[in-house]
C-alpha cells in the first residue's frame, strides 16, 4: 500500500542515514589524525600539531589539499573504470553503517526512534555481502590503472579478502549457533547485562579479529599496498580525492569493522554493570550510544597499536595462514560449538 | 607436482610478467634498477644495472692532492662517511711514513666505531622498515641524531663529514663532545637501553623470523667466491674481519668479538649486525677510558708531526716562516707526494673498503682505486633473489645494506 507510507518515518529514517554517513565520515576523518597521533606517540615523536590546537584541524588541511591536488587519469587507463573503483570503495565501505544498531530507542517529539537505520532480519549476512562487494572497488580501480604493481597489489587483495572471508564466515557460523538469529539488533538485545558473547565464543572472536584485519587491509595484512614492495599498491595510480576516497574507505573500514566486532561479541551498546532501567530512556540511549563508542575506540587502538609494532606477512604465508591454519580452527571452533549447544540444549 | 603438468607452449600461465624494480622504487633507498622476470609475484630471472649515480671520483682523484680526495671518500658510503675518511688517510698516511700518537688512534676508534654504529642502526631499522615495522626505525634513529651531534662537534658537519686530516684531527675534541659521547653511551637512557628495546621488537618476532629467515641466503662459499666481506660475510660463517686480521688504527689493544651467522640469510645478517652494535659500543667504552688516561701534555696530542701535510696553526702561519710556506703549499696542492703504490683497507661498516693508491712522485695520485664492497654484493643480488618472492627481493636488498653511493663510486 504505497499510499499508507508513514512520511514522518521517512522523514526520521532520512535524518538518521545523514546523521550516521556523516558521523561515520567525521569519525574516519578523526581516525587518520588518531592514527598520526598514535603513530606519534609508539615512536617519541608529537605527530601533527601545527593546524588548529593540538593539530585538531588537520583531517581538515589534509581533506582540502586533496581537493586541491591535480587530477591526474593516466593516458593509458581505462577511465571509466578507473573512476569507478574509489567510487565503489566509498560506497560499500559507507553502505555498511545501515544495519548496526548505535544505541536503544530515544523519545523525541512524542515519536520513539530507533537508533537503527534498518533493522533487518538478516542484518549479518547485508553485511557480509556489502564488504565482499569492497573489493570489486579495489580490484576495478587497480585492474583499469594498467600498471603492474597496481595489478600486483589488486591480485593480492582479491586472493587476500576472498580467503579471510571464509574463516571470518564460519566463525561467524558458531556465533549464530549460539544467538540462534541473523539480525544485529537480536543479537545485541540478548547480550544485554553483561552476557556477551566473547564469554562463548572466544576462539572465534579470535579468528573474526585476525579476519577483519585482514578485511581492512591493515598491518599485518596490508599486502595489497605494501608500500616498500608494490609502491603504492592498488592506489599506485590516483591522485587528488581519488586516491583520497580509497584511503577514506580503508578508514571507514576499519571503523565498521571495530562496530561490528563490538556489536557481535561484545555487547553493542550494552554497558556492562549499569542497570539501563534505572534512567528514563533518552539517557539511557546516550550511555548506550557512548558505550558502544569506547569499545569502538579501543578497537580502532587496538588496529592501530599492532599497525605500528608489527610486520607484514609475506604473501605465501598470509595465504597459508588463512588457508591451512585459521579455516581449520574456524571449522574446529563450529564442531565444538555444535557439540555443545547439542548437548546443553538437550 | 608441477611437473606433472605438461602446459602447451604459448599457454597464458607459461607467460611471465617483466618488472622494472627501480630505478626510482620507494624500496630501492637509492637509485638501483633491477629487471625482474615475474611468474605470479616469484622472480624468475633478475638483472641487476649499474652506473646510476657513477660520478668518476677515481678519476676526479687523479687531479687532486691528497687531502681534497677526502671530501670524495665521504660520498661513498655516506650512512658511516668517517670510516670512509679514516680509511683514506690510513692509507695515505700509510705511502707518506707518517706515523700517529695513540691518542689520536683511539680518538680515530670512537669515531670509526660510532660510525659503524649508525650504518649498522640504519641497516637493520630498515630491514625492519621494508619487512612493514616502521616504529624501530624512529626508535634507533633517534641515537643516530646523536652520533651526528658528535661529529658536528668534532668536525662541523654531519652526513659528509670530510672529518680528521692527514694525521690526525683538525682540532682536539671537545669537552661538549664527550659529555654528548657520555650521553649516547649512557646504558640507562643512551643508546645500550634503546637498542635492547629494538632487538625486544624483532629479534624473536614471529613474523619478522619468518619474514627473514631462509630469505636471500648466500653459502660461504659463494660468498667468498664473490669476494663478500664485512657483515654479510660474517653470517655466512666466515670470521674475517680487517680489524683482527690486519690491525690498523692500534685496534690490537681492544678486546672485542666477532659475531659470525651460519646461513648467510637475512635473519642471520641481522643478527651478526645487532651484535656488532653491542661491540662497537664496548669498543667505545674502552677507547674512551684509554683517552682519559692520558693527562697534562699529553691530552693536547690531536695530530701526528707531518709539516708538510698537516694544516699548521693559523697563528703559527702570521708569525713563522716555516708555518707560512707549508700552509702555502698545502693549500695550493703543490707538495708532492713520494712515490710508491699502496693498499691499505679498513673495515668499513659494510665490509672491507680498500684504498688502492699508485703515485709515481707528482703532487696528485697517478691512479687511485676504492675496493667498494657494495659493489661487489650487488653482483651477488640477482642470484640471491632468483627462486623468492618479490618482498623476499626488497628485504634482501636492505639486509644486504646496498648504498648508491658506495655502488657507483
Amino acid at each position: 500500500m504505497l499510499l499508507a507510507i508513514d512520511f514522518a518515518l521517512i522523514i526520521e529514517k532520512l535524518i538518521l542515514i545523514v546523521v550516521v554517513v556523516s558521523a561515520s565520515l567525521v569519525i574516519a576523518m578523526y581516525t587518520t589524525f588518531a592514527e598520526r597521533k598514535v603513530a606519534a606517540i609508539l615512536q617519541d615523536r608529537r605527530g601533527p600539531n601545527r593546524a588548529g590546537p593540538f593539530g585538531l584541524l588537520q583531517p581538515l588541511a589534509d581533506g582540502l589539499k586533496l581537493f586541491f591536488k591535480e587530477e591526474i587519469i593516466p593516458n593509458f587507463s581505462s577511465k571509466f573504470l578507473f573512476i569507478l573503483g574509489p567510487a565503489l570503495a566509498m560506497l560499500t565501505a559507507v553502505m555498511t553503517s545501515a544495519v548496526v544498531p548505535w544505541g536503544d530507542k530515544v523519545q523525541l517529539f512524542d515519536r520513539e526512534i530507533n537508533l537503527q537505520i534498518a533493522d533487518i532480519n538478516i542484518g549479518i549476512l547485508y553485511v557480509f555481502g556489502v564488504v565482499s562487494m569492497g573489493v570489486y572497488g579495489i580490484m576495478i580501480g587497480s585492474w583499469a590503472s594498467n600498471n603492474k604493481f597496481s595489478l600486483l597489489g589488486g591480485l593480492r587483495a582479491a586472493s587476500q579478502i576472498i580467503s579471510y572471508e571464509l574463516a571470518m564466515g564460519i566463525s561467524l557460523i558458531a556465533l549464530l549457533m549460539v544467538t540462534g538469529t541473523l539480525s544485529l539488533k537480536e543479537m545485541v538485545v540478548q547480550q544485554q547485562a553483561g552476557h556477551w558473547n566473547i564469554i562463548y565464543q572466544p576462539l572465534g572472536f579470535l579468528i573474526f579479529l585476525i579476519c577483519a584485519f585482514a578485511e581492512c587491509n591493515r598491518t599485518p595484512f596490508d599486502l595489497p599496498e605494501a608500500e616498500n614492495e608494490l609502491i603504492g599498491g592498488y592506489h599506485t595510480e590516483y591522485s587528488s580525492m581519488k586516491l583520497g576516497f580509497y584511503l577514506f574507505s580503508e578508514y571507514i573500514n576499519m571503523f565498521i569493522s571495530s562496530v561490528i566486532m563490538a556489536t557481535l561479541f561484545f555487547g553493542g551498546y550494552d554497558m556492562p554493570f549499569v542497570n539501563e532501567a534505572n534512567f528514563t530512556p533518552n539517557i539511557a540511549a546516550i550511555i548506550g550510544v557512548a558505550a558502544l563508542m569506547t569499545k569502538v575506540i579501543l578497537f580502532i587502538f587496538l588496529f592501530m597499536w599492532v599497525r605500528w609494532t608489527i610486520p607484514r606477512f609475506r604473501y605465501d604465508q598470509l595465504m597459508h595462514l588463512g588457508w591451512r591454519i585459521l579455516i581449520p580452527l574456524a571449522l574446529f571452533n563450529m564442531l565444538v560449538t555444535g557439540a555443545a549447544v547439542l548437548y546443553f540444549n538437550r | 607436482m608441477s611437473n606433472h603438468i605438461h602446459l602447451p607452449e604459448g599457454s597464458i600461465e607459461k607467460q611471465t610478467t617483466t618488472l622494472n624494480l627501480g630505478p626510482t622504487h620507494p624500496a630501492t633507498h637509492g637509485v638501483f634498477q633491477n629487471i625482474l622476470e615475474l611468474d605470479g609475484e616469484r622472480v624468475m630471472e633478475a638483472v641487476s644495472t649499474v652506473g646510476y649515480i657513477h660520478r668518476a671520483f677515481e678519476k676526479i682523484a687523479e687531479r687532486r692532492p691528497l687531502y681534497q680526495i677526502t671530501p670524495l671518500t665521504d660520498r661513498l658510503n655516506y650512512c658511516s662517511s668517517p670510516i670512509n675518511n679514516m680509511g683514506w688517510h690510513l692509507t695515505c698516511e700509510k705511502l707518506l711514513g707518517v706515523k700517529t700518537p695513540k691518542r689520536v688512534d683511539y680518538l680515530r676508534i670512537i669515531i670509526m666505531e660510532l660510525a659503524r654504529i649508525s650504518d649498522h642502526l640504519i641497516c637493520n631499522s630498515i630491514v625492519g622498515v621494508d619487512s612493514g615495522a616502521y616504529s624501530g626505525f624512529l626508535y634507533l634513529m633517534q641515537f643516530r641524531e646523536l652520533i651526528y651531534e658528535i661529529y658536528e662537534e668534532v668536525c662541523g658537519s654531519r652526513l659528509t663529514t670530510n672529518i680528521g686530516r692527514i694525521g690526525g684531527f683538525e682540532r682536539n675534541f671537545t669537552n661538549t663532545a664527550f659529555e654528548k659521547l657520555e650521553k649516547f653511551l649512557d646504558p640507562k637512557h643512551g643508546y645500550p637501553a634503546q637498542l635492547k628495546e629494538f632487538e625486544n621488537l624483532f629479534t624473536r618476532n614471529r613474523i619478522f623470523m619468518e619474514r627473514t629467515i631462509g630469505c636471500g641466503p648466500i653459502s660461504a662459499e659463494r660468498a667468498m667466491n664473490y669476494g663478500f666481506t664485512g657483515p654479510n660475510l660474517r653470517a655466512a660463517g666466515v670470521d674475517y674481519d680487517v680489524r683482527v686480521h690486519t690491525p690498523y688504527s692500534s685496534y690490537e689493544d681492544f678486546d672485542f668479538t666477532i659475531p659470525v651467522g651460519n646461513t648467510g640469510d637475512c635473519y642471520d645478517r641481522f643478527l651478526v649486525r645487532n651484535e656488532e652494535m653491542w661491540q662497537s659500543l664496548s669498543i667505545i667504552n674502552q677507547a674512551y677510558k684509554k683517552v682519559q688516561e692520558f693527562k697534562g701534555a699529553e691530552a693536547e696530542v690531536y695530530h701526528a708531526d707531518a709539516p708538510a701535510y698537516y694544516l699548521p696553526e693559523k697563528k703559527d702561519v702570521y708569525t713563522k716562516m716555516e708555518a707560512l710556506i707549508y700552509h702555502f703549499k698545502i693549500v695550493m696542492g703543490e707538495t708532492d707526494i713520494p712515490a710508491g703504490e699502496v693498499y691499505n683497507s679498513v673495515e668499513g661498516a659494510n665490509g672491507e673498503l680498500g684504498y688502492y693508491l699508485i703515485s709515481d712522485g707528482g703532487r696528485t695520485p697517478y691512479r687511485l682505486h676504492f675496493r667498494r664492497p657494495c659493489f661487489i654484493y650487488y653482483q651477488a643480488y640477482p642470484e640471491l633473489i632468483k627462486g623468492g618472492m618479490l618482498s623476499d627481493a626488497v628485504i634482501t636488498m636492505s639486509s644486504l645494506n646496498l648504498i648508491a653511493g658506495e655502488l657507483d663510486a
